[in-house]
C-alpha cells in the first residue's frame, strides 16, 4: 500500500477514537445489505456503495453497516434491513442507489419509514 | 453478474461463510499470455468430495433457503463463455482454491469492475477475517492487506465506516497506479 496513505489512516484513528470517546460508542442504527448471489446479481454492491457515500457525506458515526447471505426472497433483492435501536426492524425490497439515499436521508436520519418500498417489519427466522 | 468483481464478491461470501479466517484473493493479468485469472484461496471448511462434485450443479445448494444455489456455476459459465479454464480444489477441514482463467481480449469476458467496492463490502459484513488482495500484471504489482491496516488503527473496528471509504479509495488508486486493465 502506498506509504502516504498510511498517515491518513493514523488521522481516521485519533478521529475516531476522540469521537468514541465522546460518545462512549454507541451505534443507534444497523443496517444490513443482504449481499447472496442473487443479492450481488440485481446490483446490491451499488446499493452498498451508495449508502456508505451517504455515510461519509452526512458525517454521522453512529451507524454501522453489515452484510448477510440470502434469505430466500431472491426475487425481492436488492434488499436491506435498517434496524434503528428500540425499534423494529424494517426490510426494504427491490433497492437501488437512489432509493438507498432516500431510505437513508428520510428513514435512518429522521425516522420516517418509507412505506413505497418496504417488505416487511421484523427479522427472518431462516439464516 | 455484469463484472468480475462481483463474482469475486459472491464467492468469497461462501469463503467466509464456511468459517474462513484468512481469504486470499490473487489476480494476475498476463497480456504476453493474453490470460487473465482469479484465485480465491481459504481456509475454511472445506467441502467433502460429495459436495464438491456437486458444487457445480446449479440445483445444489448447502443452504436451506432455496432449491438452487448459482455461485459457482455462474463464474464456472463465465470462463467457458470466453475460453477460459476452471479448478476448484477443496479438503474438508483445510480450506478450497476457486481458480478461474478467462482469455484477456475476449470479447465476452467480463471486465474486472469496482474491486475497491468489493473488498469494501466483504470487509463490511466480515470484520473479523482476514483478506490479502494481490493484483499482479507483467511489470507491476499491488498488494491489500487488511492486517497491515489493523497494526495502523489499534483498537478501531475494521468496519468504522471512515476506514471502509478509506479500503475503497485505496484500492482503485493503488490499481490505477499500476495500470491494470478493465
Amino acid at each position: 500500500m502506498a506509504k502516504l496513505t498510511i498517515q491518513d489512516l493514523k488521522k481516521i484513528k485519533e478521529r475516531v477514537h476522540a469521537d468514541t470517546f465522546l460518545r462512549e460508542g454507541d451505534r443507534r442504527v444497523k443496517v444490513t445489505v443482504h449481499m447472496g448471489t442473487c443479492g450481488i446479481a440485481a446490483g446490491a454492491r451499488n446499493v452498498m456503495d451508495a449508502l456508505m457515500s451517504e455515510i461519509s457525506e452526512s458525517g454521522v458515526t453512529d451507524v454501522v453497516v453489515t452484510t448477510s447471505g440470502c434469505m430466500g426472497l431472491c426475487s425481492r433483492e436488492p434488499l436491506i434491513t435498517v434496524e434503528i435501536v428500540d425499534q423494529e426492524p424494517i426490510k426494504y425490497e427491490h433497492m437501488d442507489a437512489n432509493k438507498m439515499r432516500q431510505v437513508f436521508k428520510r428513514h435512518i436520519l429522521e425516522g420516517e419509514i418509507q412505506t413505497p418500498f418496504a417488505l416487511a417489519k421484523g427479522s427472518e427466522t431462516a439464516e | 453478474m455484469i463484472e468480475l468483481s462481483m463474482h469475486i464478491l459472491d464467492i468469497v461470501e461462501n469463503s467466509t461463510r464456511a468459517g474462513a479466517t484468512m481469504v486470499t484473493i490473487r489476480i494476475l493479468e498476463d497480456m504476453k499470455l493474453d490470460t487473465l485469472s482469479i484465485e480465491i484461496t481459504d481456509d475454511g471448511e472445506g467441502m467433502d468430495s460429495d459436495s464438491l462434485k456437486k458444487a457445480l450443479d446449479p440445483f445444489y445448494t448447502s443452504k436451506g433457503v432455496r432449491h438452487v444455489g448459482l455461485g459457482l456455476p455462474m463464474l464456472y459459465q463465465a470462463t467457458q463463455r470466453s475460453e477460459g479454464r476452471f479448478s476448484l480444489e477443496s479438503t474438508r477441514g483445510k480450506g478450497t482454491r476457486v481458480l478461474a482463467e478467462f482469455k484477456q481480449s475476449h470479447i465476452d469476458r467480463q471486465p474486472i469492475g469496482d474491486m475497491g467496492s468489493t473488498i469494501m463490502t466483504l470487509v463490511a459484513g466480515n470484520p473479523d477475517v482476514d483478506f490479502t488482495f494481490t493484483y499482479l500484471t507483467n511489470d507491476s504489482a499491488y498488494t491489500f492487506e487488511t492486517k497491515e491496516i489493523r497494526k495502523e488503527i489499534e483498537n478501531v473496528p475494521l468496519n468504522n465506516p471512515e476506514i471502509l471509504q478509506f479500503i475503497r479509495e485505496n484500492i482503485t488508486e493503488g490499481l490505477e497506479e499500476i495500470g491494470a486493465h478493465d
